[in-house]
């Protein structure tokens, strides 16, 4: 379908980049993207998905908006506290571009539903803020064979690399196993400063709007790490070759999902 | 001697081990951080017993959480 008049003026700095152009617009209009978590980098990576006229965009997330989100969680306002995550969002997008779909999943990633969700995606991004999650997408987007965007935020730091199948490592090549619960510490408890979510959020949407488009050089093999009180960015060149990952490798030992919180709380695993 | 730490020039005492690094950059909690010396992962397990040779190229990767729950129960 060719784009319309309002389309054509809506993506127009789009369409007059050489890597884009209506053809690239018209990728973006079909493409569908999961976002996982609506927080503090859900909520600028599928803002700036919406914007871009990625035409369908999937937000998972169990939780209500909380007083306490609003310092970063752009996409939420202060109309929505008590609100289901998921429906602030959603409301968010409709507001912004009449062209997206917005799908909602008011429920947490489990082993039992995750390969569901996924399975319809072209991209997935992990904006989720425990490592049971990470794990799990990880896991999940390695089996379904599904490109994702990890990243983490804490304090001044923030990280993020992209995993596309068959080429280059996986979270779990750098991270074995989920660190003990309370071994490393989390937002809620060591902070975050509200636009390092703008900032890591904002290089996950485009992570997925470069993959659609099929331009340019990805985060695969990379990690990539901000420190804003140093005011420094640093791409981590990881190895190439991870044969004996243990989802990802030459002969995976994890080939069923496992859900980590209950294994952590009961035994600490290491 | 000279080595390379998550992308800066740094002058070390020769012979210097990857455990003595974790306290000079002030690591927390090393146990948990990933290391990998010249684009090679280290292996947990040789941690303890790795010593840097001059030019070494060595990168801290930190968990990091954030953003919204997923899986929280």
């Amino acid at each position: 379908m060719a784009l319309t008049d309002d389309q054509m003026e809506r993506y127009s700095r789009h369409i007059i980049l050489k890597e884009v152009g209506a053809k690239g617009q018209k990728k973006l209009l079909d493409a569908k993207v999961l976002v996982i978590g609506a927080g503090g980098l859900g909520s600028p990576a599928a803002m700036y998905l919406a914007a871009a006229g990625v035409g369908t965009i999937g937000i998972a997330d169990a939780d209500e908006v909380d007083l306490s989100n609003l310092q970063r969680q752009i996409i939420h306002g202060t109309a929505d506290l008590g609100k289901a995550k998921v429906k602030s969002a959603k409301e968010t997008i409709n507001a912004m571009n009449p062209d997206v779909t917005v799908h909602t999943y008011r429920q947490f990633v489990t082993s039992e539903n995750i390969l569901e969700l996924i399975q319809d995606y072209d991209f997935i991004i992990d904006g989720t803020d425990n490592f049971p999650a990470k794990f799990l997408i990880n896991d999940a987007c390695v089996m379904a064979k599904k490109p994702f965007s990890h990243a983490g935020i804490i304090r001044f730091k923030g990280q993020l690399m992209t995993y596309v199948p068959g080429e280059g490592p996986c979270y779990r090549c750098i991270f074995k196993n989920p660190p003990p619960k309370d071994a490393v510490p989390t937002c809620k408890q060591a902070g975050v400063i509200g636009a390092m979510g703008g900032v890591i959020g904002s290089l996950q949407a485009m992570e997925a709007i470069k993959y659609i488009l099929g331009v340019g050089k990805l985060l695969t093999g990379y990690l990539l790490t901000y420190d804003a009180i140093e005011q420094e960015f640093h791409k981590v060149k990881l190895p190439s070759h991870t044969e004996n990952c243990a989802v990802c490798g030459d002969h995976p030992t994890i080939t069923e999902l496992i859900d980590y919180e209950q294994e952590v709380c009961t035994d600490g695993l290491k | 001697m000279q080595i390379i730490v998550a992308g800066n020039k740094k002058e070390v005492q020769d012979g210097l081990k990857l455990t003595e690094l974790f306290v000079q950059e002030e690591v927390e909690t090393p146990e948990y951080v990933t290391v990998s010396i010249n684009e090679e992962f280290v292996p947990s397990e040789r941690v303890k017993d790795t010593v840097l040779q001059e030019g070494d190229n060595v990168e801290f990767l930190y968990f990091m959480g954030g953003g919204s729950n997923g899986t929280d129960r």
